[in-house]
C-alpha cells in the first residue's frame, strides 16, 4: 500500500516538474524542473524494482545530461535579453494548437492501453539477470551502442572544435 | 520488494503524459535548447514504458532497452548541443526558424 502511495505521489511531481519545465523562459530554470522530473521518474523505478535503472536513471540522465546542458548554457550566456524573446514566443496563440494535436494523440494512447493483457510476474527483476542478458543475447546490441557512442564522440568534436578555432 | 504492486496501467499512463508533454514541448518552443529538452523527456519517457513493462512480465529486457536509450540520448544530446553552438555562432541566435534554409 505504501508503494502504491509513494508511486503516485512521484508520478505527480514528475508530471508537475516537466510541464514546468517545458513552459518556462530561462533556460536554466527548465533545466532544475526537469532534473526534478528525472528524480521523481527515478523513484519509479526503484518502487517498481529496477533499482539499477533507478541508479543509472540519477547519475547519467540527471548527472551527466543535465551537467552538459549546464555547461552549453553557460558557455552561451544568455541573459536578460534571452527571457524577453522567449516570453514573446510563448503566446496562447501559439500554443494552443500544437497542444490540441498533442491532446488528440494522447487520447489515442490512452484508447490503446486498455488492451494489455496477461498475467503479472510475482518477482523483480534483479540486476543480476539484467547483466547476464545483456552480455549474452544482447552483446551484439552492447557492440552497436558503443559505436554509436564513437561516432556521438567524433560528431561533438568535430563541431565543437570549428566553433572554437573560428572564435578567436 | 516482490513482485509489481503498482498497477501497470497507470505507470503506462504516466508514461504516455511525460512522452504528450515533451512532443508538446517540442512543438511549441523555438527555441533550440528546449528542443533538445523536450526530446529528452520523450526518450525518458519511453525508457519508463520499457521498464515498466519489463517489471510486469519479469523480464530483463526491459531494463537493456533502457541502457541502450540512454546510451541514444547521450550520443544525441552531445551532437546536439555541438549543434546548438553553431547555431548561435552563425546567426546570433538560438530560433530555429533562422535555420530552415539548406546551404552549406
Amino acid at each position: 500500500m505504501l508503494e502504491i502511495t509513494l508511486f503516485y505521489i512521484a508520478a505527480t511531481v514528475a508530471l508537475v516538474a516537466t510541464v514546468l519545465a517545458m513552459t518556462r523562459t530561462n533556460a536554466i530554470h527548465a533545466l532544475i524542473y526537469l532534473i526534478v522530473s528525472l528524480l521523481a521518474v527515478a523513484v519509479i523505478f526503484y518502487l517498481i524494482g529496477a533499482a539499477f535503472a533507478a541508479a543509472l536513471e540519477i547519475v547519467i540522465y540527471a548527472g551527466a545530461i543535465m551537467v552538459l546542458f549546464v555547461f552549453v548554457i553557460m558557455m552561451l550566456n544568455l541573459g536578460e535579453k534571452g527571457d524577453q524573446r522567449e516570453r514573446q514566443w510563448l503566446r496562447p496563440s501559439v500554443w494552443f494548437g500544437p497542444a490540441f494535436l498533442t491532446f488528440i494523440l494522447f487520447a489515442e494512447l490512452l484508447y490503446m492501453l486498455n488492451g494489455i493483457e496477461g498475467p503479472a510476474s510475482t518477482e523483480a527483476v534483479s540486476a543480476k539477470e539484467v547483466g547476464l542478458t545483456l552480455f549474452g543475447p544482447y552483446v551484439l546490441a552492447v557492440e552497436i551502442a558503443s559505436m554509436l557512442l564513437l561516432a556521438g564522440l567524433v560528431g561533438s568534436f568535430h563541431l565543437g572544435r570549428r566553433y572554437l578555432e573560428r572564435e578567436e | 520488494m516482490e513482485g509489481l504492486n503498482i498497477p501497470f496501467n497507470h505507470i503506462l499512463l504516466v508514461a504516455c503524459l511525460l512522452f504528450s508533454i515533451g512532443l508538446m514541448g517540442l512543438m511549441i518552443r523555438r527555441n533550440i535548447i528546449f528542443i533538445l529538452l523536450s526530446l529528452e523527456v520523450m526518450l525518458n519517457a519511453s525508457a519508463l514504458a520499457f521498464v515498466a513493462a519489463g517489471a510486469h512480465w519479469g523480464q530483463a529486457d526491459g531494463q537493456i532497452m533502457f541502457m541502450l536509450i540512454l546510451s541514444v540520448a547521450a550520443a544525441e544530446v552531445a551532437v546536439g548541443l555541438g549543434l546548438v553552438l553553431q547555431v548561435q555562432r552563425r546567426f546570433k541566435s538560438l530560433d530555429m526558424d533562422n535555420a530552415n534554409r539548406m546551404r552549406g
